[in-house]
């Protein structure tokens, strides 16, 4: 179980570390999907630590999966509404920060 | 297992941080994208590994399959040379913070996850899981113990729904149909979607498999087919029965969370003896729900009438002139 504790960490700082750099908005979801992905290993490797299995982290990490996707849909509609935007507008994208274009 | 079962973990692990590294800082938007979708279908594994098999069945329909759908999708509108340049990775230059903070906080999380008591509900579970209807303990807490999570699990779902459409029409189908195939190849698969998630669902009840995975499974079905060039069952011109679908599976959880105040019992606490049919259909409408909703999302919009077309025309060649 130590190499999922290990690889939950890594994946927490891979996340977290896309999070603030990546340069565009899709990296950003990218790095928030990583992000997510280490809470749900940590919730599964208690869940799998505890003594009998316990189900209870296991129905809330597929709760959290949905909750995911739904979060993930929403943010991609608004980043490919921003790009379209921008592409419409030249003149506004040299001006606005580099996120902006998606 | 052993020293075996350690290597493959080792192996895994080193493999799921690559692909994760990749996902986020690969230079190439495809490539990273890609890299996520198979970090994904790798998950999976790892979920099998800690024995999380409903958990599996979910990352794969749903963290990889749909997300990936969604990802490819919202890349192919962003694929423009324009928008596809701004969006190449930049390198940061902060390591000199990146690495001693990262190695502490690493260290750290480590460290602090190594000494979190994991006392487990498991005994709890398996002591009240006689009365909960169903035989599978991670059903029992979905839809039972804590059905209130999935109630709201799938209100946020519908949320997203309605925000995407909100957000203006979905946009027409430009893609060019890639191949001849494809169209014939979704005809003979649907049916293959619809049972596989016919399965899950009834399994749900004593097995690994559910709602969930059901309804991502029907609901990449759905994706596939409109990829395939088929008509979307979900028009404008309609108030068709597909809304009543899409809101079915909270309105039918609302109904059965407030069953039990108006007929004296506790919030969400089902009738005396009929929990396990509750449970069923509770099930069946939730995961009719999820695929329908899974497909809206993918949507990008709200749904545009798609009008009549004609047999042998649906490679949508012509509905670029349209846009």
């Amino acid at each position: 179980m130590t190499v999922y504790l290990s690889l939950a960490g890594v994946l927490f700082l891979i996340g977290l570390h896309g999070f603030f750099t990546a340069g565009s908005l899709l990296r950003r979801l990218l790095a928030l999907n990583v992000l997510t992905t280490a809470v749900f290993l940590l919730f599964v490797v208690m869940a799998r630590l505890a003594e009998p299995l316990d189900p209870v982290p296991h129905a809330i990490v597929l709760t959290g999966i949905v909750v995911t996707v739904s979060n993930t849909a929403v943010a991609l509609a608004l980043v490919v509404r921003i790009a379209g935007r921008v592409r419409a507008h030249p003149d506004d994208a040299g001006s606005g920060s580099r996120g902006d274009a998606g | 297992m052993g020293v075996a079962g350690l290597i493959f973990d080792g192996l895994l692990a080193l493999a799921l941080a690559w692909l994760a590294w990749q996902s986020t800082r690969a230079v190439d938007l495809f490539h990273a994208v890609v890299s996520f979708i198979v970090f994904g279908l790798l998950m999976a594994l790892a979920w099998v590994r800690l024995e999380a098999p409903d958990i599996a069945l979910a990352e794969a329909a749903i963290g990889a399959g749909a997300t990936g759908a969604l990802l490819l999708s919202a890349l192919d509108r962003l694929a423009t040379h324009d928008a596809r340049r701004r969006l190449l990775y930049e390198p940061a230059t902060a390591w000199g913070f990146w690495i001693p903070a990262g190695g502490a906080l690493l260290g750290g999380l480590t460290l602090a996850a190594w000494k979190l008591p994991a006392p487990g509900l498991g005994h709890e579970v398996l002591a009240a899981l006689k009365g909960s209807g169903v035989d599978h303990p991670v059903t029992a807490v979905l839809l039972n113990f804590r059905a209130l999570d999935t109630l709201l699990e799938i209100g946020v779902l519908l949320l997203a729904a309605v925000t995407i459409w909100s957000l203006g029409r979905a946009p027409s189908p430009v893609a060019a149909m890639p191949s001849p195939a494809l169209p014939a190849l979704g005809r003979l698969l649907f049916p293959v979607f619809v049972l596989v998630a016919a399965y899950l669902l009834w399994r749900g009840s004593h097995a690994p498999g559910g709602a969930f995975p059901a309804g991502a499974v029907l609901g990449a079905g759905a994706i596939l087919m409109r990829l395939a060039g088929a008509r979307s069952w979900i028009r404008s011109s309609e108030r068709g029965p597909w809304r009543w679908i899409l809101s079915l599976g909270l309105a039918m959880m609302l109904a059965a969370a407030v069953t039990g105040p108006l007929s004296g019992q506790a919030f969400f606490e089902y009738p005396p003896g009929t929990a396990g049919p509750m449970i069923l259909l509770l099930e069946v409408a939730a995961g009719l729900s999820i695929a329908l909703l899974l497909f809206a999302l993918y949507l990008r919009g709200e749904p545009r009438d798609d009008g009549p077309w004609p047999d042998g025309q649906r490679g949508d060649g012509q509905r670029e002139g349209v846009r």
